[in-house]
């Protein structure tokens, strides 16, 4: 496949994406002037992070006068689960990805954007990435400027109800192979089991800790009970 | 302390957490368990974001759980990502307007 086409596919894959950041990054923007940022740096945090657990805490540690090196630990330990994302990616990319497209695309390992990634059956290619991310920063960094500037000016009913965007995509992502696997779905379950407990049990552990403590016991199970064999 | 620096320790440190598994690791995982803890990770990490976060993610239970029913039908009948992900919305919003 020619670039562009790669590039188009990446961008179309990415619209939902970019749609929910627009809602959720609104969001954010209205949450960082609050606690006593510009606009711009307010628009500067979310252009430059791609991240939204971990923006929001980098905020809470501005606001409170945090130091340098809790903000260092509080981005490291709730974004670490982007390192495992990205060596899973890793293995499932195209002949193209040379050193400065891996250094350049993986800014734009997200949560969402590596959901997608990895539906994908084929490798991924640079450009496709690249689409995907351009239109996820672009809907991330409006979605924020406007929240920041003008935060309040939408219906409640509206911003509310957008709110489950993001969450309906990963339900779109997640169903399809639970439904043709056992495996898959057995993993799934017991990931949301144990999310389940974490939030109502230990509602102290940070929401981005949780998800790597649920994700990585769910899929030791996983690697465990149902091992793979090769893949062609 | 300048906000600037606050924000370049932040986007920093967020970046060389994706760069350096993305960039340096070029090897193929050969170990079975490894290779299918990586295919698995995706899929968990999603659960676990998605639940019990969705019926949260509206400030209103019930047009959350309607979003989500709608969602989850839809995606059993492997609709498109953003198909889903709106009529989810849609739905919740629908809802909402007979509360």
């Amino acid at each position: 496949m020619s670039r562009q086409t790669d590039f188009r596919k990446g961008l179309v894959h990415g619209i939902p994406i970019g749609l929910g950041y627009l809602s959720v990054s609104f969001g954010f923007g209205i949450m960082a002037v609050k606690s006593g940022l510009s606009v711009a740096e307010s628009t500067l945090i979310s252009l430059t992070n791609l991240t939204s657990a971990g923006q929001a805490a980098g905020v809470n540690v501005i606001a409170s006068g945090g130091t340098l090196a809790e903000m260092a630990l509080v981005q490291l330990t709730i974004n670490i689960r982007y390192a495992l994302m990205a060596l899973s990616l890793s293995q499932k990319l195209d002949k193209s990805f040379c050193f400065p497209h891996r250094m350049l695309a993986s800014f734009g390992i997200t949560d969402e954007i590596f959901g997608v990634c990895a539906s994908q059956t084929s490798p991924l290619t640079p450009f496709y990435m690249y689409g995907m991310i351009l239109i996820s920063v672009f809907g991330w960094v409006l979605g924020t400027f406007l929240g920041a500037y003008a935060g309040e000016l939408l219906p409640p009913a509206v911003s509310a109800a957008l709110g489950i965007v993001l969450y309906g995509m990963f339900l779109a992502i997640i169903v399809p192979p639970s439904r043709k696997e056992k495996s898959v779905l057995c993993v799934v379950l017991f990931s949301a089991i144990l999310s389940v407990i974490c939030y109502y049990l230990i509602p102290k552990l940070s929401g981005g800790f949780a998800v790597i403590l649920c994700a990585v016991t769910a899929s030791v199970l996983g690697a465990v009970l149902f091992p793979r064999e090769e893949e062609a | 302390m300048r906000v600037s620096v606050y924000i370049l320790v932040m986007a920093g440190v967020t970046y060389l957490i994706r760069a350096l598994p993305f960039g340096c690791f070029r090897k193929k995982i050969t170990s079975k368990f490894l290779r299918s803890f990586l295919y698995y990770i995706p899929y968990a990490v999603l659960s676990a974001m998605t639940i019990p976060a969705i019926f949260y993610s509206t400030d209103n239970l019930l047009t959350a759980v309607a979003g989500t029913v709608i969602a989850l039908i839809l995606s059993f009948f492997e609709l498109p990502l953003i198909v889903v992900a709106l009529s989810a919305s849609l739905g919740a919003f629908l809802t909402g307007l007979f509360l």
